[in-house]
């Protein structure tokens, strides 16, 4: 086998690897389904409930993806602003870390408490989990052009806004995809979280309650699917990267690093 | 009056640490150069006297702290868009081809900005030309990491030159070339010189490539950097790389080496 093809099979290779000891784990030791289902149970479980399963992932996709699209708004400005000026660095940075340690999950209960039960919580949270990466990185991309690309445009008189189109955007778009894959995955923990504390609807709230009925099967396959979400956005977002950023991977025909 | 003019011009860098402390670094004091229109000027000098200080303040990069630069008649107070630069680091765009990161003058310089849109085929048969007439006429497609270090440098040049500026500052934009690629350079420079007769200011450190490309070679003292020797060079045009062994080049070498040598010292 050419080492190509091995390259496109390892990440299906090694969850079925995965998925093999999760059932060799259950069978050994007879654990009951109702603590750890085995991997046959959970997916069985998907084909059963697989109309409300998918009409819930589709809730929690809509969800994730309007939270994740102000975070990556907020992420973009804020980085811009943030690489590009010193004092606005010493200004927000401190608050923004503090701001990102505070467990996201202590929030939904607030969120709930000004916004009432529903989607709106939950594409805050989706929201507020995933927009900091962002920022982060494209900071990092501005901090970090080098000064004689920025003397080569301010020799041709360039403005402010020249200099951030033409050199500051382009070069941290790498650092921008790279967030990205990133900050989808945590905007599907964002709105999961926020559906099992007080969502109405959702793969979250699927979870809720199915454990409320110790329908545990149910609970694997509804975090299945998330997985499933989780890393098909990702992978979405590492063709889109691979595709405007090629030119910081030069010869490599993989990018999903990062 | 000259085209350029650099009059008792001193500069302070403010830096940081201990520089800072002390009122800053002294780069350059009381510096006097006068440059022809047309002229091909070049500055030499010991490393650290200010060579790069002084192409930064004819470009309008950074500002003088006493005395005035003017160019064209004008006091230079921010960068002029009759300028191009080259440096000695050929920064190009890495997410560029080569064609497009010759084109980045006229995205931004007036008057070509406001017609780049129009004008995108006539652009781009004048980047292709220029990129022909310096032997990069295949790879104007290319990505910038994909060229060497030369072919680079030639890009630059072609990225200094698109806007045709009257005035080209090189700031050592050969000096990280192997021998034969910078000789071979030499004559790029050459020929495009000849061919647009700008008033080009180059900065080395190698003083054959001053006197091999120059009409002028001005030598530089230590720093603080003043000019300290002007040296006519007339040997004859277009020049060729068999006269650099000959006595009367061999000898203009010697004689600004021992200039250099004496700034050194003072």
């Amino acid at each position: 086998m050419s080492g190509r093809w091995l390259l496109r099979l390892a990440p299906w290779l090694t969850t079925a690897a995965l998925l093999l000891i999760w059932w060799l784990f259950v069978r050994l030791f007879a654990i009951e389904s109702y603590v750890l289902p085995s991997p046959i149970e959970a997916f069985a479980a998907i084909y059963t409930y697989f109309g409300p399963l998918l009409a819930s992932a589709l809730d929690t996709l809509y969800t994730t993806l309007a939270g994740f699209a102000i975070s990556v708004a907020i992420g973009l400005s804020l980085g811009i602003v943030i690489g590009s000026s010193r004092l606005a660095y010493a200004a927000l940075y401190p608050v923004l870390v503090a701001f990102n340690s505070v467990p996201k999950a202590a929030l939904v209960p607030i969120l709930v408490i000004w916004f009432g039960v529903g989607a709106l919580p939950a594409v805050i949270t989706a929201c507020v989990l995933s927009f900091f990466p962002i920022v982060v990185n494209v900071a990092t991309g501005f901090a970090t052009i080098e000064p004689e690309l920025m003397d080569v445009l301010r020799a041709l008189g360039a403005t402010r806004i020249d200099m951030t189109m033409k050199v500051g955007i382009p070069r941290s778009l790498p650092y921008f995809f790279a967030s990205l894959k990133i900050a989808i995955t945590l905007s599907f923990v964002g709105s999961v979280i926020a559906e099992i504390v007080a969502g109405n609807n959702g793969i979250g709230h699927v979870m809720l309650v199915a454990s409320s009925q110790f329908n545990v099967p149910l609970v694997f396959a509804a975090l299945i699917v998330v997985g499933i979400m989780g890393s098909g956005m990702y992978a979405a977002f590492a063709f889109v990267e691979r595709h405007f950023t090629s030119w910081s991977v030069r010869g490599m025909d993989y990018a999903t690093g990062g | 009056m000259s085209f350029i003019e650099i009059d008792g011009v001193d500069l302070v860098y403010k830096g940081s640490g201990a520089a800072r402390g002390n009122g800053g670094t002294l780069a350059l004091a009381g510096a006097e150069l006068r440059i022809e229109k047309g002229e091909f000027a070049s500055i030499v000098g010991p490393s650290g006297c200010g060579k790069s200080t002084l192409v930064k303040l004819i470009s309008g990069l950074v500002q003088p702290s006493r005395g005035a630069v003017r160019a064209a008649g004008k006091a230079v107070t921010r960068p002029l868009k009759e300028v191009g630069v080259a440096f000695q680091n050929p920064s190009l765009l890495p997410w560029r081809n080569i064609r497009d990161n010759v084109l980045l003058p006229l995205e931004i310089v007036e008057p070509h900005r406001g017609r780049f849109r129009r004008e995108r085929a006539a652009n781009r048969d004048r980047v292709e030309r220029l990129l022909a007439s310096v032997g990069l006429g295949e790879f104007g497609g290319r990505m910038p990491w994909q060229l060497s270090g030369g072919m680079q440098q030639r890009a630059q040049l072609c990225r200094a030159l698109i806007h045709e500026p009257a005035i080209l500052l090189l700031d050592e934009p050969f000096a990280s070339l192997d021998t034969f690629t910078r000789e071979e350079l030499w004559d790029v420079l050459q020929a495009l010189w000849t061919e647009r007769k700008c008033t080009v200011i180059l900065v080395t450190h190698e003083l054959r490539e001053a006197v091999y490309l120059s009409d002028t070679v001005h030598v530089m003292s230590a720093r603080p950097g003043r000019v300290v020797a002007s040296r006519k060079i007339s040997l004859p045009r277009p020049r060729a790389l068999a006269a650099t062994f000959r006595s009367e080049f061999v000898d203009l070498v010697h004689e600004l080496r021992d200039h250099v040598g004496r700034s050194k010292a003072a």
